[in-house]
């Protein structure tokens, strides 16, 4: 049976042992001893194998910026004295383990105070003590458990947040705990057969509900009567205007009721509305507080980086970088600006970038782009270009991104307008029948009319409805930004792919091997030689070997930086890398090589090429199909070489526009050109490639594997897993409206009822308490019903 | 009657203490997270020392 670590889980040969574990490299060992050395050993009790890999991750170097005193004051949020407080966003939280160690940090470093996570945000807030451990060693110590803190440039704009997260839960409490008195108080209004019975008592519960309605009115009604006013300042009758008439006019005539001793007013149904509406904006607006959804190139970036001044290695907030200077760039750091490599050794992932996974080798003297991650060992760079005018940031500020896209009016806006001028209608007409018939009700009928039908109906049922969509969407892993997201997706009559990352799997490459058969005793040499590498093609070729345990040892060994590897082992010579380096070997080739591949020769025969493909999702291709049948448009936007035509086609049909080698900006432009047509446009993709396409598109989804680690400026979070299901969910997405609408109907019978009580100048306070809690409680729970039948389709059927 | 005013004042002002508790649980963030609170309170300090004994039998 196959041994799995002990600490993170991962497969592991018997090699690594302590007592009776197993781990699968020395980093996880060496955190389990740390751990275990501090008692905490309570981490792996909690969940089975909850740590995270720590092969190849950690290198304490990296966090060196941290000494820097200017990037220090962005990141500690308050110091005084001794002690210092910081906040950050670890993403690998994902566990109760991961809670109760990062709680109990402070046993291994009695530097740390305290320490308290929220799990739903990823973030840790850490109080320690700066003459006792400093920040750097702080960040040290969190990545060496694991948990690497993301410090970006972006900052740390989360906290606003959660301000107004709060105001709004305050808001609901003071109507809730109004409503509910003023409910109270009324009762003995509503139920003595005889008024009078009351006496003295009646004027003490009128006056005691006005006092009460006041907070209301003034605190928690204050959202409505701002949004309405801005609406109209705008020359534009938003859903709130006439919100925020129903309720001036309900507190109006229930003030002159009172004041004139006629009744007691509506009070209750006032406050009412606005407690079940407020409720109903926070269901809506409760989103999901661990994602960011407007990241743009910022929150890529690095916090610092090391510059190289005089010989000296000096560390520098990267927004004080300018063209000229010369940087260090270690093994898994990102570029910062573009730049020129100064020395040997680039190898550089620009899979954010381009969306090609395969590594490319820089060479001394070349141009290197920002956005790239350097995967050999450390380098230096002179920087060609500040931070700001590299290419790659520079599409951030390109003009066509510059219109927002989500100012086009919500549907129901233009309903609310319909429902403004109906309501008009009706309040006039009535008014004019009551100044014909009987002057004396005008305002009675009119402010009636005005309180009955006002459209929190109509708000209520949206907000709920969008809400509940939202969270049964979640609850599929597809996470949207907020709620008109559900009505750009309604229109989306175009659907364009990205490629590499979003219909491929980033993690899950598969290598072919095409040639001549190999011995058993090749591919021991084989894998005897890739082993010693740490490019990843050479890591994907020794995975490839899994099955082959025996290894021979490499008696000499020659690396060609960006070309390939010469060995040899007993009296076999072994040639592994590019088809120029085998060339220039005097390797005679004998097949067309295309795309990503590596070649082998033994003893100076060629034997075969290690072909990289790419794995392709599952149900990618029913996915396709099912949209094509909805009448869907389907493009493909690759940055790769064409090499996959063929099969791309097999896989969603020859019918798929597809272009290749595009770049980030021209897949920007060709969203552009489908929206300049009429097109209402879906970008599916993922990565700094797609980042343009994706803000520019009407509907950018981004896809991710590794749970929101790095997902560039988007309306949705779509987990790569659940790709195959996206026709379910944009159905799905659309069903909201016709929730809606079939709400809405139950609502309007509601508005007629009570329409006929205010029309004929009758609607008692009674009535309209009864009616408001009623109409809100059903359109509640009935759009939680609809919402939650239409659900089941998501369910994954396995 | 007048007990009822009295009654109605007292009930109000229960409500209202209840009120000022919540908009202080809210202030101080209390709500700002809803579920680590629920973990936090299932961990157990004495668990160490007990696991350490029956790893020693």
């Amino acid at each position: 049976m196959q041994e799995r670590c002990y600490h993170c889980g991962a497969d592991c040969d018997e090699t690594i042992k302590l007592d009776d574990k197993f781990f699968c490299c020395d980093g996880c060992k060496l955190v389990f001893q740390l751990l275990d050395e501090n008692g905490m050993c309570q981490y792996y009790d909690l969940t089975n194998m909850p740590g995270m890999s720590a092969k190849g991750k950690y290198a304490s170097e990296k966090f060196n910026y941290l000494d820097s005193e200017a990037i220090q004051d962005q990141l500690i949020q308050f110091k005084s004295g001794d002690q210092a407080h910081v906040v950050f966003y670890l993403p690998q939280i994902h566990c109760v383990s991961c809670v109760w160690l990062l709680e109990n940090l402070s046993k291994i470093n009695p530097g740390i105070i305290h320490s308290q996570t929220q799990f739903e945000k990823k973030e840790i807030k850490i109080i320690y003590r700066p003459s006792a451990i400093s920040l750097k060693e702080l960040v040290q110590l969190l990545a060496f458990v694991g948990y690497e803190p993301m410090i970006h440039l972006g900052g740390n704009d989360w906290m606003k947040k959660k301000k107004v997260n709060r105001k709004q839960l305050l808001k609901i409490g003071i109507a809730g705990f109004c409503f509910s008195n003023i409910m109270m108080l009324s009762f003995p209004d509503y139920l003595s057969a005889n008024i009078e019975e009351l006496g003295a008592l009646r004027p003490f519960f009128i006056y005691l509900n006005l006092l009460l309605s006041l907070p209301v009115l003034l605190y928690s009604a204050k959202d409505f009567f701002i949004s309405a006013y801005t609406g109209l300042r705008q020359k534009w009758l938003n859903i709130d205007a006439p919100i925020a008439l129903a309720i001036l006019v309900t507190f109006g005539r229930s003030l002159y009721e009172i004041l004139t001793q006629t009744g007691a007013g509506y009070l209750d149904s006032m406050s009412g509305i606005v407690f079940f509406m407020l409720i109903g904006r926070w269901f809506q607006d409760k989103s999901y507080d661990s994602f960011s959804f407007d990241r743009d190139y910022t929150s890529f970036f690095p916090l610092g980086v090391t510059a190289v001044e005089d010989g000296k290695e000096i560390n520098k907030p990267l927004s004080k970088i300018e063209k000229g200077e010369i940087l260090l760039i270690r093994s898994d750091e990102m570029i910062p600006a573009d730049s020129i490599v100064l020395t040997e050794g680039a190898l550089v992932d620009y899979s954010f970038v381009t969306g090609e996974n395969a590594p490319i080798e820089v060479p001394k003297g070349a141009n290197i782009f920002a956005g790239g991650i350097q995967k050999g060992r450390a380098i230096q760079l002179e920087v060609v270009k500040s931070v700001g005018q590299s290419y790659i940031t520079e599409l951030w500020n390109s003009p066509i991104l510059k219109t927002d896209k989500n100012t086009e009016k919500s549907f129901v806006h233009p309903w609310s307008q319909y429902f403004t001028i109906v309501l008009f209608g009706i309040a006039i007409s009535s008014g004019i029948y009551w100044w014909a018939v009987d002057p004396h009700k005008i305002l009675p009928a009119v402010t009636s009319v005005l309180i009955v039908a006002c459209p929190c109906s109509l708000l209520l049922t949206v907000t709920f409805t969008y809400g509940n969509v939202l969270r049964h969407l979640g609850k599929s892993k597809m996470y949207c930004k907020n709620a008109s997201v559900l009505e750009a997706i309604e229109k989306i009559d175009t659907i364009v792919f990205d490629k590499t990352g979003t219909l491929t799997n980033h993690e899950n490459t598969h290598l072919e091997y095409i040639g001549a058969e190999l011995s058993q005793e090749e591919c021991i040499a084989i894998k005897s030689v890739t082993r010693e590498s740490l490019h990843p093609l050479s890591q994907l070729i020794t995975q490839y070997f899994n099955s082959v345990t025996a290894i021979s040892a490499v008696d000499k060994i020659q690396n060609f930086v960006g070309k390939g590897t010469q060995a040899q082992i007993g009296s076999t010579k072994i040639l592994i890398g590019s088809t120029s380096f085998l060339k220039m070997m005097e390797v005679e080739l004998n097949s067309e090589i295309v795309g990503s591949s590596v070649c082998v020769a033994i003893n100076g025969i060629f034997k075969g090429v290690f072909k990289v493909n790419h794995v392709y999702r599952q149900g990618v291709s029913q996915m396709a199909q099912q949209l094509k049948l909805k009448g869907y448009k389907l493009y493909l936007l690759s940055g790769d070489h064409a090499t996959e035509k063929i099969n791309l086609h097999k896989l969603l049909g020859s019918d798929v526009t597809m272009l290749f080698e595009q770049i980030p900006d021209d897949k920007l432009k060709y969203i552009q050109e489908l929206q300049n047509q009429g097109h209402k446009v879906m970008m599916v993709g993922d990565g700094l490639n797609d980042a343009g396409a994706l803000q520019k598109s009407d509907v950018g989804i981004a896809v991710t594997d590794q749970t929101h680690l790095f997902t560039p400026a988007s309306d949705a979070i779509l987990e790569g897993s659940m790709i195959q299901q996206l026709h379910h969910l944009i159905d799905y997405a659309k069903k909201g409206k016709l929730v809606i609408v079939l709400i809405f109907i139950l609502s309007l019978i509601y508005n007629v009822v009570g329409m006929y009580f205010a029309t004929r100048a009758q609607l008692s306070p009674m009535v309209a308490a009864i009616l408001m809690p009623v109409s809100s409680i059903s359109i509640v729970s009935l759009s939680a019903l609809l919402t939650f039948m239409f659900s089941v389709a998501l369910k994954p059927k396995s | 009657m007048s007990v009822i005013v009295l009654l109605i004042a007292v009930s109000v002002l229960v409500a209202a203490g209840f009120l000022v508790a919540f908009l202080w649980s809210v202030k101080s963030g209390q709500m700002d997270d809803d579920y680590t609170p629920s973990v936090r309170m299932l961990f157990d300090d004495e668990l160490k020392e007990v696991k350490q004994n029956t790893t020693k039998k």
